[in-house]
């Protein structure tokens, strides 16, 4: 039997109406000496208020310099259960969609080798194993990828790339989120195994800018869905929604960033050329508007958490890319934005912070995306900036061209 | 017996095999989808098929004894497929109508908490925290518990001008999106760390931890063949403790939860936003929090009576001027909110057309 441990401030955590985390420990607690001291742990930490994990240690598999964290507790011999406590990240199936045999399999791995605890799931979309011993890491594996499964990212790799539920249930997804996710994994499996880049490299794919998997704010290289052309309206519908009581000018036309739309006698009318493809209409009138036919991606890069010198949004690098099978376009470019900043990113430094530092052009002339003003919000405003010999010699031509012709060209 | 053998760079199982049927009949070929209930959604194929969802709240810390429920229940009602949300939530995916009641129905009486679908809260996204971090200052999940309790009919029930996502960070390293969410906790350090020398010696690079600190604060100290801080630059980032394990940042007494709040991820209306800092320290106070708790409540409450209809927490707020928010949420402005990191100049106000 585990050892026992009183816990009255997490046992207060096992009140109230949403599903409580300490209960989850205790199933776990009931029947294994690891979750048992994990909860005698965690008690500790909430009575001192300062927990008590060291730092990763380099632990994982053969042949594999990522996919298991090393995690040691600071005090083992207070509670030895807890000594190892590695983590280890299983790459999730695109979307997360599972059937119950899977998962059981993968639960009765883990009950056999680990804690019983898991996230389902982490941050970057593994299935996250929490709680486990160095000596069992090969078993783990071997239990796993014999049945199919692999491990996910970690350290200064790829990481585990993650996708919206896309065109297996929305309506709105304008690319095939999950195969093209499988397609990327697949295609980095090198570069997501074994750490060889400054730092880590997160790649989310949503299927339109409501952005369900937060790609614009926590990946390095951010895959939305867009569409060019015109908004799809059925006119009959936009008249049901009235009739029903929307208010289609108040919520809709009036709502509008751009103020492209109007709504006159009953008509819904877009002036597609001034759309800025935000979502905001068709996310509110799901029957009536659908995206437009001619459907690709905007991938943008840089963005992550405040570490070190700020957060970061990801910024618009390819403002159109055409995503389908076998998406040898989106993954040429991906592959050229990571050498660019292997070749140039100092360690500990993602992405977006070598772009800033080196230079966007350095970055758009390597992958080979020319300069447009979808990339920017605006441009510079002050009266510094390089010119290469080729630009000047550029402008040079044109303006010859332009006396024997008589016309300007800006 | 000897475990099977392994496989390498096989990467995931492909996701069509996990696909219900449905799914796979009209994958890509969806039409228009509907909130039916609290947690309910279904979604219309061009063929007519439909499939709904339920979505049940999970705290993410799952056993497996918990995950070989939700399959038990949706093997009875789902023909054996599931699948998880990017908020941790569970999904039983229904072609059958007629077993959507009954499904809800169990999962209540079972316990589960059915909701997070449209202009409510949703799930909260957070991070380790004290039960697996090394550089948490706060518990995560103990945070996510508490908050979620305190708001479970916004959850579970009761509609907000939008949606609102919540999130927790247990340090500033933020492996949650809590620098994108409507009302989220990131828990901070107040004090410098204290460098151990003697550790330092074998522990720790000095060129490594010099060139961690955003803010020039590290030097060398040739003396004891280790580093010094200065105080007056130091913002306790703790990225130094990060690569170097012999300079500690915890403090027990000083470690304490931000409230930040107005991100968002989406580009509806308006483009994606950062959160920005609105309560710059709260004690940390197991097991309940019960000061931050009450903090997110007030502020979502003022938002839910103050924005109007589909406005996200952040757009209120641009509408309305930062001013206001702090007038109307009777929050107190301090020297903590005015930047002086990196991109401070550009929050600065360059017109005199603020109010009062």
């Amino acid at each position: 039997m585990p050892k026992k441990y009183d816990t009255p401030l997490l046992d207060e955590l096992e009140k109230g109406p949403w599903p409580s985390f300490v209960s989850e420990i205790k199933k776990c607690a009931a029947k294994n000496d690891m979750a048992a001291d994990e909860l005698g742990l965690l008690e500790k930490s909430f009575n001192t208020k300062i927990g008590y994990w060291k730092h990763g240690g380099i632990v994982g598999v053969r042949g594999y310099g990522g996919g298991v964290i090393g995690r040691y507790c600071s005090i083992p011999e207070e509670f030895p259960g807890v000594a190892h406590f590695h983590t280890v990240r299983i790459n999730q199936p695109s979307g997360w969609f599972y059937t119950t045999d899977a998962l059981r399999t993968a639960c009765d791995i883990w009950d056999k080798y680990g804690s019983g605890l898991t996230n389902m799931h982490g941050s970057t979309g593994d299935m996250i194993l929490l709680g486990t011993r160095t000596e069992v890491l090969e078993d783990i594996f071997a239990e796993f990828s014999s049945r199919g499964w692999d491990l996910g990212g970690s350290g200064s790799a790829m990481r585990t790339p993650s996708c919206c539920v896309g065109p297996a249930r929305c309506e709105w997804s304008n690319i095939d989120t999950l195969e093209l996710c499988y397609q990327l994994t697949q295609e980095f499996q090198d570069e997501l195994h074994r750490p060889s880049w400054p730092y880590k490299f997160k790649i989310k794919i949503a299927g339109c800018a409501c952005d369900c998997v937060a790609a614009i704010a926590r990946a390095d290289c951010s895959i939305i869905g867009t569409w060019k052309g015109n908004i799809k309206i059925d006119q009959n519908e936009v008249k049901n929604y009235a009739k029903n009581g929307f208010d289609v000018q108040k919520w809709v036309v009036d709502m509008c960033p751009t103020g492209c739309m109007s709504f006159e006698g009953g008509e819904l009318k877009i002036d597609n050329s001034n759309c800025n493809r935000c979502m905001h209409c068709i996310s509110k009138m799901t029957k009536a508007l659908q995206p437009g036919d001619e459907k690709g991606a905007t991938i943008c890069i840089g963005s992550k958490a405040p570490i070190v010198v700020g957060s970061l949004l990801s910024w618009v690098i390819v403002p159109f890319i055409t995503v389908e099978k076998p998406f040898d376009e989106v993954k040429d470019v991906v592959r050229k934005m990571t050498e660019w900043w292997d070749e140039y990113g100092k360690p500990r430094e993602r992405i977006g912070e070598v772009i800033e530092r080196v230079g966007m052009r350095s970055f758009l002339d390597y992958i080979g995306v020319p300069p447009l003003p979808q990339q920017v919000k605006e441009p510079r405003k002050d009266p510094f900036w390089f010119f290469e010999e080729q630009d000047i010699e550029s402008i040079k031509a044109k303006e010859a061209e332009e006396k024997k012709t008589g016309k300007y060209k800006f | 017996m000897s475990a099977p053998q392994r496989k390498t760079d096989i990467g995931p199982p492909h996701y069509e095999q996990f696909l219900p049927p449905v799914i796979k009949k009209n994958y890509g070929d969806w039409k228009y989808h509907e909130q039916l209930a609290p947690g309910v959604m279904v979604h219309v194929a061009n063929s007519g098929d439909k499939i709904f969802s339920v979505r049940v709240g999970s705290p993410r810390i799952l056993a497996t004894d918990s995950i070989r429920d939700a399959c038990a229940i949706a093997d009875k009602y789902c023909d054996g497929y599931l699948r998880f949300t990017s908020r941790n939530n569970i999904e039983f995916l229904l072609s059958d109508e007629s077993k959507v009641a009954p499904l809800k129905e169990e999962l209540k009486n079972k316990g589960y908490a059915i909701g997070g679908i449209g202009y409510r809260v949703s799930n909260p996204v957070h991070t380790q925290g004290w039960v697996h971090c090394h550089s948490a200052c706060t518990d995560a999940s103990g945070l996510v518990k508490s908050m979620m309790d305190e708001l479970y009919e916004y959850f579970a029930e009761k509609e907000l001008p939008n949606k609102v996502r919540l999130a927790v960070a247990c340090c500033v390293n933020m492996c949650g999106a809590v620098h994108c969410s409507d009302i989220a906790i990131v828990a901070v350090h107040t004090k410098i760390p204290q460098v151990d020398a003697a550790a330092f010696k074998n522990m720790c690079e000095l060129p490594t931890t010099i060139a961690s600190c955003p803010t020039g604060a590290i030097s060398p100290d040739p003396a004891t063949k280790s580093i010094k801080i200065k105080q007056e630059k130091c913002m306790y980032c703790g990225n130094c403790f990060t690569v170097c394990p012999a300079i500690p940042i915890k403090d027990p007494d000083r470690d304490g939860v931000a409230i930040v709040v107005g991100g968002k991820v989406g580009s509806l209306r308006s483009d994606p936003k950062f959160s920005k800092l609105v309560i710059p320290y709260i004690s940390n106070e197991p097991p309940r929090w019960p000061k931050a708790v009450a903090a997110i409540k007030h502020i979502l409450e003022v938002y839910a009576k103050d924005a109007k209809k589909f406005e996200r927490v952040g757009e209120w707020i641009e509408r309305i001027g930062w001013e206001k928010f702090f007038d109307l949420t009777d929050i107190e402005f301090t020297f903590q909110h005015i930047d002086d990191f990196t991109f401070a100049r550009d929050t600065f106000r360059t017109a005199s057309t603020f109010k009062w």
